[in-house]
């Protein structure tokens, strides 16, 4: 009724197989995209950009990288939060070297040199599955805040160790550092997103895509029909990391504009990633979306309700917050085990047929 | 499922600021997360200084003083979010993370906030001209290093010739701080200075002091936070470390630090910037105003330990600045600029302390367009376990300007370099 495709014909291929099918959804893919684009940067103020928008865009691009690794290929990985630090060390490392470069070559640069870490890493992946691989990431996760922590060379020598984004600019307006403008650092951030969803939703229904989910279901038979193993799991592994370097690329330049790598780049950050990907939806794009908005909205929205809203001490909020949300994620995990974005699938389909469920 | 996420958090956040009128401090402070035991026992005293102002005085200048919290469970993250949702208000902040301090400073100098991190924070932030909104008086972590060091020389004989001194540090921002002033400071007294960095949030540090059981230093610095003080006075008691050869900075210098350790922890060092204790006069009009009335933040019941009193040390200086910035002004209602004037300009001599309530407390503050840091001068506590409580043992020191001023003058030129600022002439 509400949602329907009655009239929505597909008369070729190149129709059916498009990536919002229903008119109603291409529609609203189209609305979402034109406000996010037209509409917010012309009325966020520093609070929504810094509290809310910026990190759910930002981890949404680290969601897509670790759902390509984990949802599509298979791998299990808890080295995201080293990955991201690369990421945020070689943007740093770019910018104070070559500041008169555009920062935006020095994220997808840093995008780049993730990518390679990530598959250095990524090799033990021919031998190794399952939690074997995980231990095997969590180690790079731990090298390579300690390797951060220990080389003054990644922090230029600094007294503290703590690394601070100078101003770069695109195109005349200021990005990264202070001056940097709310609907600036959104803009960057949006643009970020949408190149990294629509790189990785046309590579995951694509021939790779393929690739990685025959190396998920079973390796040895998707061995067998011709996909190369280390070509597959290679690829998944520098693809995830080239997205989750931008992810932290961006973090560090245009969120946070200073970090310390033991803090904003611990073993925390990689669980938190990964239970966007859970509770969004494993090999899901939208799922990746839903995760990080989850994650990184659902803990500001309960903060300003119980403490702006309701006035309670902010320990007891902090602590009923955690309760809440680890609630919610066992809650999500025992009804809905495919996620937030199975959850929408079903909405959908239920929609579709209302009011008539037969 | 997005869009109704978004709308739910757009209903939740248009609830969320309250209107505020009056002058406002906002604490970020941290009651959970790994600090939370020292971070709760700070935001007390900040909060209940304030409260006694409003309720004795009506508040400052006729303005009254709200407090606002907002949680950061140590995290910077969270911290920025925090700094944004308050700032509209907002007149001067003190997250109490130096993590969060680095994250803020360049916001505060756009946003025009003052930034006021008391014996944390950014070491040489102490030169005005490059970090114009940005006061650590009355000391930092050099300031720290240096009167650590003067007081191993006196309890030497005045020589530290062939001495042999570990530091050993939380490994993080923080922690990593005073490594090169020591290392200076080592070249200056000829000592060997040994680095044992322990990771964050420092329970594990077997291997550190196994390290220091072989070295056999002959004094240990440490630069701790939260349970890693308690975990190192433990270890060093296990291996049978002289505790008077141990000697904490100001963070590692708390009640909940030694009490765990019990007779064991007797003689453990470490300095201090302002005094602790109920013993002042400003108590009976805290019990009379605050504690009795029962408005006391969490029921009054870490009035007097070390932390307790530092957080209420950062309120009174605070206080005092808005005072000074409200006469400067002429106006009751000031904003963050008139308040930057006002921490320019403050001055706190043993007299004033005297006149608050709290004779000898902390060192004399005297803030300058140039230094926005005051003299630097920290105290040596040791602990009793038998009595449970800090003494004194030595008076107000001064810390080895030859040796910091090259240094904070060479760190704060690389940041103005770094972040594009021409440093302003202070004449």
């Amino acid at each position: 009724m509400f949602y329907r495709e009655a009239g929505d014909f597909k008369t070729t291929y190149r129709d059916d197989s498009q990536t919002f099918p229903i008119r109603l959804d291409r529609i609203g893919y189209y609305v979402i995209l034109a406000v996010a684009v037209l509409v917010v940067p012309f009325v966020i103020n520093d609070y929504w950009a810094s509290a809310v928008l910026l990190p759910f865009l930002i981890y949404a691009i680290a969601a897509i990288g670790l759902n390509i690794l984990t949802g599509y290929a298979g791998q299990v990985s808890l080295g995201t939060g080293g990955f991201m630090a690369v990421g945020a060390y070689a943007v740093y490392k770019l910018m104070t070297s070559f500041p008169e470069v555009s920062v935006v070559i020095h994220i997808l640069l840093a995008g780049g040199i993730t990518a390679l870490v990530g598959i250095a890493f990524g090799l033990p992946s021919l031998r190794i599955k399952g939690f074997y691989l995980a231990v095997a990431t969590l180690a790079a996760q731990f090298f390579l805040v300690w390797l951060f922590n220990k080389v003054p060379w990644f922090y230029n020598y600094s007294a503290s160790g703590q690394i601070n984004a100078p101003t770069r600019t695109v195109l005349g307006w200021a990005v990264t550092g202070p001056a940097a403008s709310p609907a600036a650092k959104y803009l960057i951030c949006l643009a970020f997103v949408i190149f990294s969803a629509w790189v990785a939703r046309n590579l995951t229904r694509g021939m790779v895509g393929r690739k990685w989910m025959a190396i998920r279901d079973m390796d040895i038979a998707a061995e067998i029909i011709g996909v190369n193993p280390l070509n597959a799991k290679m690829t998944a592994f520098g693809i995830s990391s080239f997205f989750v370097g931008i992810a932290g690329a961006l973090l560090f330049a245009v969120y946070l504009g200073a970090a310390e790598v033991t803090e904003a780049f611990g073993i925390n950050k990689s669980f938190l990633v990964l239970f966007m990907v859970i509770i969004g939806g494993l090999g899901s794009i939208f799922g990746s979306f839903a995760g990080a908005a989850f994650l990184v909205l659902l803990p500001v929205l309960l903060k300003n309700v119980l403490v702006g809203a309701l006035g309670w001490p902010t320990d007891l909020a902090a602590y009923i917050e955690l309760m809440i949300v680890g609630a919610l994620i066992i809650f999500f995990l025992i009804v809905e085990p495919h996620g937030l974005a199975r959850l929408w699938l079903l909405a959908k389909e239920k929609l579709r047929l209302w009011p008539f469920p037969h | 499922m997005k869009t109704k996420l978004a709308a739910l958090a757009a209903a939740g956040m248009m609830v969320a600021a309250p209107a505020l009128a009056d002058l406002v401090v906002p604490n970020l402070s941290y009651r959970t997360g790994a600090y939370g035991a020292n971070g709760t026992q700070y935001a007390d005293g900040f909060n209940d200084y304030f409260t006694l102002l409003n309720e004795r005085d009506g508040g400052i200048g006729g303005e009254r003083i709200q407090v606002p919290e907002c949680e950061t469970a140590y995290n910077t993250e969270k911290g920025v979010e925090c700094y944004e949702a308050t700032k509209a208000e907002g007149l001067v902040y003190n997250p109490l993370s130096t993590g969060i301090t680095y994250q803020l400073i360049p916001k505060v100098g756009v946003d025009k906030k003052v930034l006021y991190t008391p014996g944390y924070g950014r070491t040489s932030a102490k030169n005005g001209k490059v970090f114009e909104w940005v006061f650590n008086a009355p000391a930092n972590y050099w300031d720290g290093a240096s009167v650590a060091v003067k007081h191993l020389l006196d309890v030497n004989g005045g020589s530290l010739e062939g001495k042999k001194i570990a530091l050993v540090y939380h490994n993080s921002a923080y922690g990593k701080e005073p490594i090169r002033t020591l290392q200076d400071l080592a070249e200056k007294h000829g000592f060997t200075l040994i680095e044992l960095p322990v990771d964050a949030p420092g329970q594990e540090q077997k291997s550190q002091w196994l390290q220091i059981r072989r070295d056999k230093p002959d004094h240990v610095i440490m630069y701790g936070w939260g349970v890693m003080n308690q975990a190192a006075i433990q270890e060093a008691a296990n291996i049978n470390f002289p505790m008077e050869n141990f000697i904490g900075i100001w963070w590692s210098g708390s009640d909940i630090d030694v009490l765990p350790i019990g007779a064991k922890a007797d003689g453990y060092k470490s300095l201090a910037f302002h005094g602790v204790g109920t013993d002042y006069p400003l108590y009976e009009d805290m019990q009379k105003y605050v504690i009795e009335p029962g408005k006391a933040s969490q029921g009054g019941q870490h009035v007097g330990s070390v932390l307790y009193s530092r957080g209420m040390y950062a309120s009174l200086v605070i206080a005092e600045a808005i005072a000074k910035a409200q006469e400067l002004a002429g106006t009751s209602k000031i904003n963050g600029e008139q308040l930057r004037e006002g921490f320019e300009a403050l001055e706190i001599t043993p007299e004033r302390l005297a006149e608050l309530g709290l004779p000898d407390f902390g060192p004399e503050i005297e803030m300058t367009c140039a230094n926005h840091g005051g003299s630097g001068m920290a105290r040596v506590q040791q602990w009793d376990a038998n009595a449970k409580k800090w003494n004194l043992i030595t008076e107000f020191t001064e810390p080895d300007q030859d040796i910091l001023n090259p240094l904070i003058a060479e760190d704060s030129e690389a940041y103005a370099k770094e972040a594009g600022i021409t440093p302003r002439d202070c004449n």
